[in-house]
């Protein structure tokens, strides 16, 4: 820490949303252990999320998801030199601390781990450390920013490989952004109602056309060819969860899906790129899914 | 002259001359922030990703970001060469953060196999501040854009440890260490004017791409 100047201010939400900003037009990828780390950063993530489990494998084994051991994110911090992001339980505002003290650059607080608290989300002002928390509407977008989220992740459905919930996801956070830029003053104190969000937040979206804070979409994305998509559905850019190291050739299809992220307007390096990549992940169809097991109805 | 008589504020209009055209590299970072500053600065802006879209630019911006995934990819898509190349031949180019990493001769704490472009005659390093609860805010004083300090976003910064007999320091924090530097057509910084509303970096940008045009 450099506390030698006076005027430093640590923890601004400038400095918060700040650092998602650098991230934009990368890809986030899920990582279980340092190896997989390394293989990250060398196919060109922008930062790596720590955790236990990737999601397909919460999903297929069962039982409580909680923040990782922290001798795993030590030994993931110790293996890379991007930042790297960790998962705490919705709600649960210890592991949050615990990430906090531990050095993780961003904290994810994700409903893909098993919520602590069905009723609140953690009071994210509290920290010094920024949050990504996940939506699946501008309503719950804006809650997250309210409580003090510095980046947004549509939700998607993790664990999956099947793209069609971070669509739905992506396109209806941006087309309730669009709808906003449209209504009158008295239209939006309505509008504020409706989606449960604060009317300031509200009618700041309405002005800009954007969220205060970056996007990603997450939840699903598989291939070049989804990352591109989420791309050019407007989002900043992308996370990989399972994927990656659920599929047959991880180093390839990462360094592939973060050059689909980067030219991702461009259908001849997407094509390029996604020659040869091997088995995709094996995938579930979200419709098949018995709804206590949908994650992305997890946060409210 | 007339672009740093609008110091701090928002221009209204451009003493540019038309046709002149910015690059903003756009592999990877906050490259729309840079294109949105140096259009309201009356700049033509272009993003970068291919090496062909090097040719009509005459000045480039390289933006906050992964300074590792920028590498990479400027290599894996053909760019780095020509770049290397084109900041030899005088083109101005200005890094913020991973763009001041990419322009600096020596990078300290990089990843394995790291490579930038170089140019800068410093000595950087890589996320010198710790991780990212140890990002900040502060005034920083500039004297070469006059008595109204700098308000400065440093995010997982780096700091110019070694400033060389061709560069100079622009600006240091209180305890010394520099994160701001010219030499001849390049400019770099730590930190991030283009988060923060603050004009006067890339107007100083502008005018030495003007003065190379000529």
């Amino acid at each position: 820490m450099t506390e030698s100047t006076s005027a430093e201010q640590f923890g601004s939400s400038r400095v918060k949303r700040g650092l998602a900003e650098m991230l934009k037009g990368g890809v986030i990828m899920d990582v279980v252990t340092a190896a997989q780390a390394r293989i990250a950063e060398d196919a060109g993530a922008v930062a790596v999320m720590a955790l236990e489990r990737v999601p397909a494998d919460i999903r297929s084994q069962g039982g409580v998801a909680r923040m990782s051991d922290p001798d795993l994110i030590d030994s993931i911090i110790a293996e890379v030199n991007i930042p790297v992001m960790a998962k705490a339980r919705i709600g649960h505002f210890v592991e949050a601390q615990i990430l906090e003290v531990l050095g993780v650059d961003y904290i994810d607080e994700s409903e893909v781990l098993s919520p602590a608290d069905y009723m609140n989300h953690i009071d994210k002002w509290n920290f010094t450390i920024p949050f990504v928390c996940g939506a699946t509407n501008l309503g719950e977008a804006l809650r997250r920013i309210n409580e003090g989220a510095a980046m947004i992740r549509s939700k998607g459905e993790a664990g999956t490989g099947d793209v069609s919930e971070a669509t739905k996801h992506i396109r209806t956070i941006n087309g309730e952004i669009k709808r906003l830029t449209s209504m009158s003053r008295d239209e939006l104190y309505v509008a504020a109602k409706e989606l449960q969000a604060p009317y300031e937040l509200v009618a700041e979206i309405a002005t800009t056309g954007k969220l205060p804070v970056v996007l990603f979409t997450a939840g699903g994305v598989a291939t070049p060819a989804d990352a591109a998509m989420m791309m050019q559905l407007g989002a900043d850019g992308v996370f990989v969860g399972s994927g990656i190291f659920k599929s047959g050739n991880p180093e390839q299809r990462a360094a592939a899906i973060v050059k689909a992220v980067t030219f991702y307007d461009d259908a001849k390096v997407i094509a390029d790129v996604s020659r040869g990549l091997g088995e995709a992940m094996v995938g579930i169809n979200v419709s098949d899914i018995p709804a206590p097991h949908l994650l992305s109805t997890r946060g409210w | 002259m007339t672009i740093l008589s609008r110091v701090g504020t928002r221009p209204t209009e451009t003493a540019l001359p038309a046709g002149l055209r910015v690059g903003v590299l756009a592999l990877q970072g906050d490259f729309r922030e840079h294109a949105q500053v140096l259009r309201e600065l009356g700049a033509e802006v272009d993003l970068v990703r291919r090496p062909e879209e090097l040719d009509r630019i005459d000045g480039l911006v390289i933006p906050g970001g992964e300074s590792s995934v920028m590498d990479k990819l400027a290599r894996i898509f053909g760019l780095a060469e020509p770049l290397k190349a084109a900041i030899r031949g005088g083109l101005p180019v200005y890094g913020t953060c991973a763009g001041l990493i990419m322009l600096a001769d020596t990078v300290l704490d990089g990843m394995n196999g790291q490579q930038s472009l170089g140019g800068l005659d410093i000595a950087v390093r890589r996320n010198a501040f710790g991780s990212q609860t140890a990002s900040f805010e502060t005034d920083l004083d500039v004297a070469a854009l006059g008595d109204k300090p700098v308000h400065a976003v440093f995010i997982r910064a780096p700091v110019v440890e070694t400033v060389g007999p061709r560069a100079t320091a622009l600006a240091t924090l209180d305890d010394g260490r520099c994160v701001a530097v010219e030499q001849g057509n390049l400019l770099g910084t730590s930190f991030h004017p283009e988060i923060t509303g603050e004009y006067r970096f890339h107007q100083y940008f502008l005018q030495k791409l003007v003065a190379a045009a000529r």
